[in-house]
């Protein structure tokens, strides 16, 4: 390919012209030198000048958005970091009356749910990838398959939480009673299944988090270049050698790079979990204890608090912030390099 | 060198290529691969479950009056969500309106403007983390810039949390959709010695269009099915939006979202049911809006 003309205008149109009627010499007339091509007038040249500034201006909304969030939120959490400083993240009371509030049981659930949900939908989303790209199916069938698992994260969040308390719970309620009379010493299993727990939220946050982990997966699986499996295809590998052995730890850190966005996902999570995970705040290891997450408490306390309680709750808004934007830059930084490094080693 | 006939004994003894279940990587290898269609069956479960509850439960009680109807008090019987179907246009109209712009101008700069400037990188970086941000810190950020200014809660402010939520989605796809117009178009237009905005307006921007649209519907579907930034910004309400030839926008405002979240834990089956009729209405729309969103995708790749 030739290089192709990156700056525009009437030098380079007139010099295509000219080229083209040396080339033509019988076709040379003098309406052929007037041209419908004409340079930009001064009017277009001030609406182009304008229209990209204006551009350049709703660019940076983008970014004076993301800023005035930090500041927002930092600003009314202020006065509640002065006053409990620490101990916020440290003691497990929420007692508006007293104006007592702290909040590590929340990060505890909320650490400990998503870290429950981002296994399961590992799990689930790796295969998945690789059943939508290792040749399993047809191109159709895979394209069925696709929209299927993508229409999983179009579902609302509250429509999973309602199908939650009236589905999940009352399927493994059998399943955690028999584990816990049979298996109750294991502390995981040490308490019985009331209603609203850990498990059942976690599940269905699985469930949600499972599309953004399969469709990133997918494309880290897809970007594996081809010779290296049609290679070890080659060698007599089967295909079980060949995913395991080339495709997946070809494609491991973008995997990776899913797995921190999925977890990202999960921990902003709100509506699901304030249905079905039980606000409570109590630290328990069992899986079917009611617990509490950030989001939750926010979701479910933030209506109707007073001033204080309003601080506090910034307060807690401002650390699922911090550790959802932490995840997020992780895993966005992740994928980044693993795209580089994978179409630019391989063209 | 031997004969002929034991060179290709010696060749034939390690190409042992034949497919047998008797050895056992083949054996691993299929089991493996059955377990991976087991668990792509399983995973299509709880979509399935989920549509099924939704037809069953909902469906039963579906009918007009749900459409025409506010919602009923504890005990009453009847009633629908006719306030909160338009409370969820009007709302996620508001967002369009503002993110619908703002993700398009941002894309223009990202993907034309200046693609490897310093601005687009930072802006892409933004959009990325913004894609993750939680939906309820939105409401939690739109509560303290909007709520305590304007001292209510009202169909705006919910819009505005909303258009949070759209923005990052409306730009990274409308950045897809420019990029992905041919180099050559681009060059001709600059070539006839047009302005950069004039290729942008009378080139770039109608090939990208149905692209871009795409993304509007699937950020338009997301934000309909948000109950989290509503909950302290829109609130909840039982009236209509225009009650009595009098509009009220700037009063809190019912939403599908809200009013399942709502409904769900309360013990009246009549609200109940009605929480399920509307997760169905809801679920209907939001899977129409990405539908439609998704085949006009595709009808563009055949081109």
């Amino acid at each position: 390919m030739p290089t192709p003309a990156q700056s525009p205008h009437v030098s380079q149109s007139n010099s295509m012209v000219s080229n083209h009627s040396k080339r033509s010499p019988a076709r040379t007339s003098p309406t052929f030198e007037v041209s419908v091509v004409s340079p930009p007038s001064t009017t277009d040249v001030l609406v182009d000048r304008g229209f990209r500034g204006l551009a350049y201006v709703f660019a940076w909304l983008t970014i004076v958005l993301v800023c005035t969030i930090l500041y927002e939120i930092g600003g009314h959490a202020f006065p509640a970091i002065q006053e409990y400083g620490l101990s916020f993240v440290t003691q497990s009371t929420w007692d508006a009356n007293n104006a007592q509030f702290s909040v590590l049981p929340e990060i505890w659930g909320t650490l400990s749910s998503s870290l429950l949900a981002l296994a399961i939908a590992t799990f689930f989303g790796v295969f998945i990838a690789i059943f939508l790209t290792q040749d399993f199916l047809t191109p159709r069938v895979e394209r069925v398959f696709t929209t299927i698992f993508e229409l999983l994260a179009a579902i609302p969040s509250v429509v999973y939480g309602l199908w939650g308390i009236y589905i999940v719970i009352p399927t493994i309620r059998p399943i955690a009673t028999w584990l816990h009379e049979h298996l109750g010493t294991i502390p995981f299993f040490s308490t019985p299944l009331s209603g609203p727990g850990l498990l059942p939220a976690s599940l269905v946050l699985s469930i949600m988090i499972l599309p953004t982990i399969a469709a990133v997966s997918r494309d880290a699986i897809s970007a594996v270049p081809n010779q290296l499996r049609e290679a070890a295809y080659g060698l007599g590998a089967t295909r079980w050698q060949v995913i395991p052995g080339v495709v997946l730890r070809t494609a491991s850190s973008g995997i990776f790079g899913a797995m921190v966005l999925g977890l990202g996902r999960a921990l902003g999570e709100t509506m699901a979990l304030a249905m079905l995970i039980g606000n409570s705040n109590q630290v328990s290891l069992s899986l079917f204890s009611p617990a509490n997450t950030l989001a939750a408490l926010l979701a479910n306390n933030f209506p109707e608090a007073g001033k204080v309680e309003e601080q506090a709750l910034m307060f807690a808004a401002l650390i699922l912030l911090a550790i959802t934007l932490g995840v997020n830059m992780i895993g966005t930084v992740i994928i980044d390099r693993t795209t580089r490094r994978l179409t630019g080693g391989t063209s | 060198m031997n004969s002929p006939a034991t060179t290709t004994a010696d060749i034939n003894t390690p190409l042992n290529i034949k497919w047998s279940l008797r050895h056992r990587s083949t054996l691993v290898s299929v089991g493996l691969s059955g377990l991976t269609y087991f668990i792509a069956v399983v995973a299509c479960i709880p979509l399935f479950s989920v549509l099924t509850m939704l037809i069953w439960r909902g469906g039963q009680h579906l009918s007009l009056r749900l459409f025409t109807e506010t919602p009923p008090s504890a005990f009453a019987e009847g009633g629908g969500f006719g306030n909160a179907i338009v409370g969820t246009i009007v709302m996620v109209g508001i967002a369009a309106l503002i993110s619908v712009p703002c993700g398009i101008m941002g894309a223009i700069v990202l993907a034309e403007c200046g693609p490897e400037s310093r601005t687009a990188t930072i802006v892409r970086f933004c959009a990325k983390l913004l894609t993750g941000f939680p939906s309820i810190l939105a409401g939690v950020f739109t509560y303290a810039s909007v709520v305590l200014v304007t001292g209510t809660y009202s169909a705006p402010a919910g819009g505005i949390a909303l258009s949070i939520l759209m923005l990052p989605i409306v730009m990274l796809t409308a950045e897809e959709a420019m990029k992905s117009v041919p180099r050559k178009m681009r060059e001709a237009a600059y070539g006839m010695g047009a302005t950069q905005t004039q290729v942008i307006w009378h080139v770039i921007l109608p090939t990208a269009l149905p692209s871009m649209l795409t993304g509007v519907m699937l950020a338009v579907a997301r934000a309909a099915g948000e109950t989290a930034p509503l909950l302290f910004t829109a609130l909840n309400s039982n009236y209509w939006i225009i009650q009595d030839g009098q509009q009220a926008l700037m009063e809190p405002t019912a939403s599908l979202a809200v009013l399942i979240y709502n409904f769900s834990g309360v013990p009246f089956k009549n609200q109940l049911e009605l929480a399920w009729a509307a997760a169905l209405v809801l679920v209907l729309l939001v899977l129409t809006v990405n539908l439609c969103g998704r085949a006009l995708a595709d009808s563009q790749k055949h081109y």
